[in-house]
Protein backbone atom coordinates (compact mmCIF):
# COMPACT_ATOMS: atom_id res chain seq x y z
CA UNK A 1 0.00 0.00 0.00
CA UNK A 2 3.08 1.89 0.40
CA UNK A 3 4.07 1.73 -2.85
CA UNK A 4 0.64 2.68 -4.50
CA UNK A 5 0.58 6.39 -4.45
CA UNK A 6 4.29 5.98 -6.27
CA UNK A 7 2.34 3.18 -9.08
CA UNK A 8 -0.01 5.91 -9.66
CA UNK A 9 2.41 8.74 -10.26
CA UNK A 10 4.46 6.48 -12.39
CA UNK A 11 1.12 5.99 -14.06
CA UNK A 12 0.03 9.50 -14.35
CA UNK A 13 3.68 10.40 -15.92
CA UNK A 14 3.35 7.32 -18.51
CA UNK A 15 0.14 8.88 -19.86
CA UNK A 16 1.29 12.62 -19.63
CA UNK A 17 4.35 11.85 -21.71
CA UNK A 18 2.85 9.66 -24.39
CA UNK A 19 -0.31 11.43 -24.66
CA UNK A 20 1.94 15.33 -24.93
CA UNK A 21 3.82 12.88 -27.58
CA UNK A 22 7.15 14.16 -25.74
CA UNK A 23 8.49 10.16 -26.03
CA UNK A 24 8.47 10.65 -29.92
CA UNK A 25 11.78 10.30 -31.58
CA UNK A 26 10.36 12.66 -34.43
CA UNK A 27 9.28 15.34 -31.63
CA UNK A 28 12.65 15.34 -30.11
CA UNK A 29 14.46 15.65 -33.70
CA UNK A 30 11.93 18.37 -34.82
CA UNK A 31 12.88 20.22 -31.23
CA UNK A 32 16.27 20.19 -32.26
CA UNK A 33 15.55 21.72 -35.08
CA UNK A 34 13.85 24.30 -34.26
CA UNK A 35 10.82 23.33 -36.55
CA UNK A 36 8.07 23.24 -33.67
CA UNK A 37 7.30 25.14 -30.76
CA UNK A 38 5.64 22.06 -29.33
CA UNK A 39 8.11 20.51 -27.42
CA UNK A 40 9.76 24.30 -25.84
CA UNK A 41 5.82 24.88 -25.19
CA UNK A 42 6.40 21.77 -22.99
CA UNK A 43 9.33 22.07 -21.26
CA UNK A 44 8.59 25.76 -20.54
CA UNK A 45 5.29 25.78 -19.38
CA UNK A 46 6.53 22.96 -16.85
CA UNK A 47 9.52 24.67 -15.79
CA UNK A 48 7.06 28.21 -15.37
CA UNK A 49 3.97 25.92 -13.69
CA UNK A 50 7.16 24.43 -11.78
CA UNK A 51 8.63 27.66 -10.63
CA UNK A 52 5.27 28.93 -9.46
CA UNK A 53 4.65 26.00 -7.32
CA UNK A 54 8.14 25.73 -5.72
CA UNK A 55 8.00 29.61 -5.08
CA UNK A 56 4.62 29.50 -3.22
CA UNK A 57 5.91 26.21 -0.97
CA UNK A 58 8.51 28.64 -0.21
CA UNK A 59 5.93 31.21 1.04
CA UNK A 60 3.55 29.40 2.57
CA UNK A 61 5.93 27.50 4.71
CA UNK A 62 4.43 24.00 3.23
CA UNK A 63 5.71 20.68 4.40
CA UNK A 64 5.86 17.45 2.93
CA UNK A 65 4.09 14.76 4.11
CA UNK A 66 7.09 13.73 6.43
CA UNK A 67 6.49 16.88 8.24
CA UNK A 68 9.35 18.92 7.15
CA UNK A 69 9.66 21.92 4.56
CA UNK A 70 9.36 21.44 0.96
CA UNK A 71 13.08 20.97 0.05
CA UNK A 72 14.73 20.15 -3.76
CA UNK A 73 18.02 18.33 -3.52
CA UNK A 74 20.64 20.94 -4.34
CA UNK A 75 23.43 20.28 -7.02
CA UNK A 76 26.59 20.59 -6.27
CA UNK A 77 28.66 23.93 -8.12
CA UNK A 78 30.72 22.92 -11.28
CA UNK A 79 30.91 23.16 -14.93
CA UNK A 80 32.15 20.78 -16.67
CA UNK A 81 30.91 17.89 -15.56
CA UNK A 82 27.37 19.34 -16.27
CA UNK A 83 28.85 21.17 -19.35
CA UNK A 84 30.89 17.94 -20.52
CA UNK A 85 28.08 15.74 -19.38
CA UNK A 86 25.31 17.54 -20.24
CA UNK A 87 26.47 16.95 -23.96
CA UNK A 88 27.26 13.17 -24.02
CA UNK A 89 23.50 13.25 -22.45
CA UNK A 90 22.43 15.52 -25.24
CA UNK A 91 23.83 13.38 -28.05
CA UNK A 92 22.48 10.08 -26.63
CA UNK A 93 19.22 12.04 -26.55
CA UNK A 94 18.98 12.81 -30.01
CA UNK A 95 19.72 9.84 -31.76
CA UNK A 96 18.22 7.39 -29.70
CA UNK A 97 15.04 9.75 -29.42
CA UNK A 98 14.74 8.74 -25.14
CA UNK A 99 15.60 9.98 -22.10
CA UNK A 100 15.88 8.15 -19.33
CA UNK A 101 11.64 8.88 -18.43
CA UNK A 102 10.64 7.93 -22.07
CA UNK A 103 12.56 4.94 -22.58
CA UNK A 104 10.55 2.99 -19.89
CA UNK A 105 7.35 4.17 -21.39
CA UNK A 106 7.83 3.14 -24.45
CA UNK A 107 8.15 -0.38 -23.57
CA UNK A 108 4.84 0.45 -22.14
CA UNK A 109 3.55 0.72 -25.50
CA UNK A 110 4.77 -2.29 -26.65
CA UNK A 111 8.66 -1.23 -28.10
CA UNK A 112 9.94 -3.90 -26.68
CA UNK A 113 13.44 -3.34 -28.40
CA UNK A 114 13.50 -0.15 -26.52
CA UNK A 115 14.84 -2.50 -23.79
CA UNK A 116 18.70 -2.71 -25.30
CA UNK A 117 18.43 1.32 -25.33
CA UNK A 118 17.78 0.87 -21.70
CA UNK A 119 20.64 -1.93 -20.88
CA UNK A 120 23.20 0.00 -22.57
CA UNK A 121 21.92 3.28 -21.08
CA UNK A 122 22.42 0.91 -17.71
CA UNK A 123 26.07 -0.25 -18.43
CA UNK A 124 26.45 4.00 -19.43
CA UNK A 125 26.10 4.74 -15.79
CA UNK A 126 27.98 1.81 -14.91
CA UNK A 127 30.70 2.46 -17.20
CA UNK A 128 30.44 6.06 -15.29
CA UNK A 129 30.78 4.82 -11.80
CA UNK A 130 34.08 3.08 -12.76
CA UNK A 131 36.14 6.00 -13.99
CA UNK A 132 34.12 8.74 -12.12
CA UNK A 133 37.25 9.27 -10.12
CA UNK A 134 39.23 9.91 -13.07
CA UNK A 135 36.99 12.59 -15.17
CA UNK A 136 36.79 16.06 -14.50
CA UNK A 137 34.17 17.43 -12.64
CA UNK B 1 -13.53 11.65 -23.43
CA UNK B 2 -12.69 12.35 -27.36
CA UNK B 3 -10.35 15.79 -26.32
CA UNK B 4 -8.25 12.97 -23.99
CA UNK B 5 -7.89 10.13 -26.81
CA UNK B 6 -6.77 13.37 -29.38
CA UNK B 7 -2.84 14.14 -28.64
CA UNK B 8 -2.65 16.79 -26.09
CA UNK B 9 -1.70 20.42 -26.16
CA UNK B 10 1.88 21.46 -24.87
CA UNK B 11 0.23 24.26 -22.25
CA UNK B 12 -2.08 21.25 -20.28
CA UNK B 13 1.07 18.83 -20.73
CA UNK B 14 3.59 20.97 -19.37
CA UNK B 15 1.95 22.00 -16.16
CA UNK B 16 0.92 18.17 -15.93
CA UNK B 17 4.76 17.31 -15.57
CA UNK B 18 5.33 20.04 -13.36
CA UNK B 19 2.88 18.39 -11.36
CA UNK B 20 4.24 15.32 -11.03
CA UNK B 21 7.50 16.73 -9.63
CA UNK B 22 5.66 18.68 -6.99
CA UNK B 23 3.79 15.97 -6.13
CA UNK B 24 7.10 13.91 -5.67
CA UNK B 25 8.68 16.37 -3.53
CA UNK B 26 5.03 17.13 -1.27
CA UNK B 27 5.74 13.40 -1.17
CA UNK B 28 9.47 13.68 0.24
CA UNK B 29 11.06 12.34 -2.66
CA UNK B 30 12.56 13.84 -5.52
CA UNK B 31 11.62 13.63 -9.87
CA UNK B 32 14.65 11.50 -10.90
CA UNK B 33 14.16 9.55 -13.87
CA UNK B 34 18.39 8.59 -14.40
CA UNK B 35 18.58 7.40 -10.21
CA UNK B 36 16.92 4.42 -11.41
CA UNK B 37 19.46 3.38 -13.92
CA UNK B 38 22.62 3.73 -10.88
CA UNK B 39 20.03 1.72 -8.55
CA UNK B 40 19.52 -1.11 -11.35
CA UNK B 41 23.85 -1.23 -11.12
CA UNK B 42 23.21 -1.41 -7.77
CA UNK B 43 20.84 -4.56 -7.65
CA UNK B 44 22.93 -6.28 -9.52
CA UNK B 45 26.03 -6.33 -7.61
CA UNK B 46 27.62 -3.32 -9.51
CA UNK B 47 28.45 -2.15 -5.36
CA UNK B 48 30.73 -5.10 -4.58
CA UNK B 49 33.51 -3.79 -6.86
CA UNK B 50 32.61 -0.25 -7.68
CA UNK B 51 31.87 2.51 -4.81
CA UNK B 52 29.70 4.69 -6.43
CA UNK B 53 26.58 2.03 -6.27
CA UNK B 54 27.67 0.97 -2.91
CA UNK B 55 24.15 1.61 -1.37
CA UNK B 56 20.92 0.38 -0.25
CA UNK B 57 19.34 -0.11 -3.83
CA UNK B 58 15.72 -1.19 -1.52
CA UNK B 59 16.16 2.93 -0.17
CA UNK B 60 14.97 3.43 -3.83
CA UNK B 61 11.90 1.12 -4.06
CA UNK B 62 9.60 4.05 -4.37
CA UNK B 63 11.44 5.20 -7.47
CA UNK B 64 11.43 1.90 -9.17
CA UNK B 65 7.21 1.25 -8.48
CA UNK B 66 7.25 5.00 -10.38
CA UNK B 67 9.10 3.12 -12.88
CA UNK B 68 7.12 0.44 -13.18
CA UNK B 69 4.03 3.05 -13.39
CA UNK B 70 5.19 4.53 -16.31
CA UNK B 71 5.97 1.39 -18.30
CA UNK B 72 2.17 0.86 -17.28
CA UNK B 73 0.92 4.36 -18.00
CA UNK B 74 2.62 4.20 -21.52
CA UNK B 75 0.17 0.69 -21.85
CA UNK B 76 -2.42 2.79 -20.78
CA UNK B 77 -2.19 5.92 -23.05
CA UNK B 78 -1.15 4.01 -25.90
CA UNK B 79 -3.70 1.22 -26.14
CA UNK B 80 -6.72 2.78 -24.69
CA UNK B 81 -6.03 6.61 -24.61
CA UNK B 82 -5.37 7.14 -28.19
CA UNK B 83 -6.92 7.42 -31.38
CA UNK B 84 -4.80 6.81 -34.64
CA UNK B 85 -3.34 9.44 -35.22
CA UNK B 86 -0.15 10.93 -36.93
CA UNK B 87 2.11 13.45 -35.22
CA UNK B 88 2.08 16.51 -36.55
CA UNK B 89 4.89 17.51 -37.77
CA UNK B 90 6.29 20.37 -39.32
CA UNK B 91 6.19 19.41 -43.19
CA UNK B 92 10.11 20.26 -43.65
CA UNK B 93 10.97 18.18 -40.56
CA UNK B 94 9.00 15.56 -42.73
CA UNK B 95 11.04 16.40 -45.63
CA UNK B 96 14.34 16.22 -44.11
CA UNK B 97 13.99 13.11 -42.23
CA UNK B 98 12.86 11.77 -46.12
CA UNK B 99 16.10 12.95 -47.32
CA UNK B 100 18.08 10.82 -44.71
CA UNK B 101 16.30 7.79 -45.51
CA UNK B 102 13.51 8.09 -42.82
CA UNK B 103 9.92 7.80 -44.71
CA UNK B 104 6.34 7.59 -42.76
CA UNK B 105 7.84 10.20 -40.58
CA UNK B 106 5.62 10.85 -37.63
CA UNK B 107 3.02 7.82 -38.49
CA UNK B 108 4.29 5.77 -35.42
CA UNK B 109 5.64 6.83 -32.13
CA UNK B 110 9.45 6.18 -33.19
CA UNK B 111 10.71 5.40 -36.69
CA UNK B 112 10.80 1.66 -37.59
CA UNK B 113 14.08 1.90 -39.26
CA UNK B 114 16.05 2.19 -35.65
CA UNK B 115 13.52 0.56 -33.55
CA UNK B 116 12.06 -2.33 -35.98
CA UNK B 117 13.58 -5.95 -35.37
CA UNK B 118 14.76 -5.59 -39.00
CA UNK B 119 17.23 -2.59 -38.01
CA UNK B 120 17.59 -4.29 -34.64
CA UNK B 121 18.94 -7.35 -36.05
CA UNK B 122 21.20 -5.24 -38.81
CA UNK B 123 24.90 -3.94 -37.60
CA UNK B 124 24.47 -0.42 -38.10
CA UNK B 125 20.80 -0.48 -36.41
CA UNK B 126 21.90 -2.00 -33.29
CA UNK B 127 25.14 0.00 -32.82
CA UNK B 128 23.03 3.17 -33.21
CA UNK B 129 20.50 2.33 -30.16
CA UNK B 130 23.61 0.65 -28.08
CA UNK B 131 25.73 4.07 -28.45
CA UNK B 132 22.64 6.18 -27.93
CA UNK B 133 21.88 4.33 -24.71
CA UNK B 134 25.37 4.55 -23.41
CA UNK B 135 25.88 8.09 -24.03
CA UNK B 136 22.22 8.66 -22.15
CA UNK B 137 23.04 6.25 -19.48
CA UNK B 138 26.83 7.89 -19.14
CA UNK B 139 26.06 11.36 -19.54
CA UNK B 140 23.02 11.38 -17.45
CA UNK B 141 24.81 10.62 -14.61
CA UNK B 142 28.06 12.04 -15.45
CA UNK B 143 26.03 15.52 -15.59
CA UNK B 144 23.97 14.41 -12.40
CA UNK B 145 20.58 14.63 -13.60
CA UNK B 146 18.65 13.71 -17.32
CA UNK B 147 15.72 16.07 -18.59
CA UNK B 148 13.55 15.50 -15.43
CA UNK B 149 16.53 16.00 -12.46
CA UNK B 150 18.03 18.92 -14.53
CA UNK B 151 15.77 20.93 -16.95
CA UNK B 152 12.35 20.34 -14.97
CA UNK B 153 12.95 20.00 -11.24
CA UNK B 154 16.67 21.75 -11.58
CA UNK B 155 15.36 24.37 -13.35
CA UNK B 156 12.30 24.83 -11.25
CA UNK B 157 14.20 25.45 -8.97
CA UNK B 158 16.62 28.00 -10.29
CA UNK B 159 19.70 26.09 -10.25
CA UNK B 160 22.86 27.24 -12.12
CA UNK B 161 24.30 23.44 -12.92
CA UNK B 162 20.96 22.64 -14.18
CA UNK B 163 20.93 25.37 -16.56
CA UNK B 164 24.74 24.55 -17.62
CA UNK B 165 23.76 21.15 -17.97
CA UNK B 166 20.87 21.84 -19.94
CA UNK B 167 23.25 23.92 -22.42
CA UNK B 168 24.65 20.93 -22.56
CA UNK B 169 21.61 18.58 -23.82
CA UNK B 170 21.24 21.25 -26.31
CA UNK B 171 24.79 21.05 -27.50
CA UNK B 172 24.84 17.60 -27.56
CA UNK B 173 21.61 17.44 -29.53
CA UNK B 174 22.28 20.19 -31.86
CA UNK B 175 25.89 18.53 -32.84
CA UNK B 176 24.19 14.99 -33.17
CA UNK B 177 21.22 16.09 -35.47
CA UNK B 178 22.73 18.97 -37.34
CA UNK B 179 26.67 17.49 -37.87
CA UNK B 180 26.19 13.69 -37.49
CA UNK B 181 22.54 12.53 -38.47
CA UNK B 182 24.10 13.36 -42.26
CA UNK B 183 26.77 10.80 -41.46
CA UNK B 184 25.12 8.42 -40.14
CA UNK B 185 22.23 8.26 -42.46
Amino acid sequence: MKYLKFLVIGIFFGIVLVKSEAVSWYRIYEMFRFESFHMYGIIGTAVGTGIILMLLSKQFKIKNTEGSLMHVPTKERGLIRYLLGGSLFGLGWALSGACPGPMYILVGTGVFSMLIVILAAIFGTYFYGVIKDKLPH
Amino acid sequence: MESILQPWPWYISGPLIALTMFILIYLGKTFGMSSNLRTFCAIIGAGKKTEFFDFDWKSQKWNLTVVLGAVIGGFIAHFWLSNPVDIALNPDTVEHLSQLGFDNAGKSLLPSELYSWDAVFSIKGLSILIIGGFLVGFGTRYAGGCTSGHAITGLSSLQRPSLIAVIGFFIGGLIMVHLLFPLIF
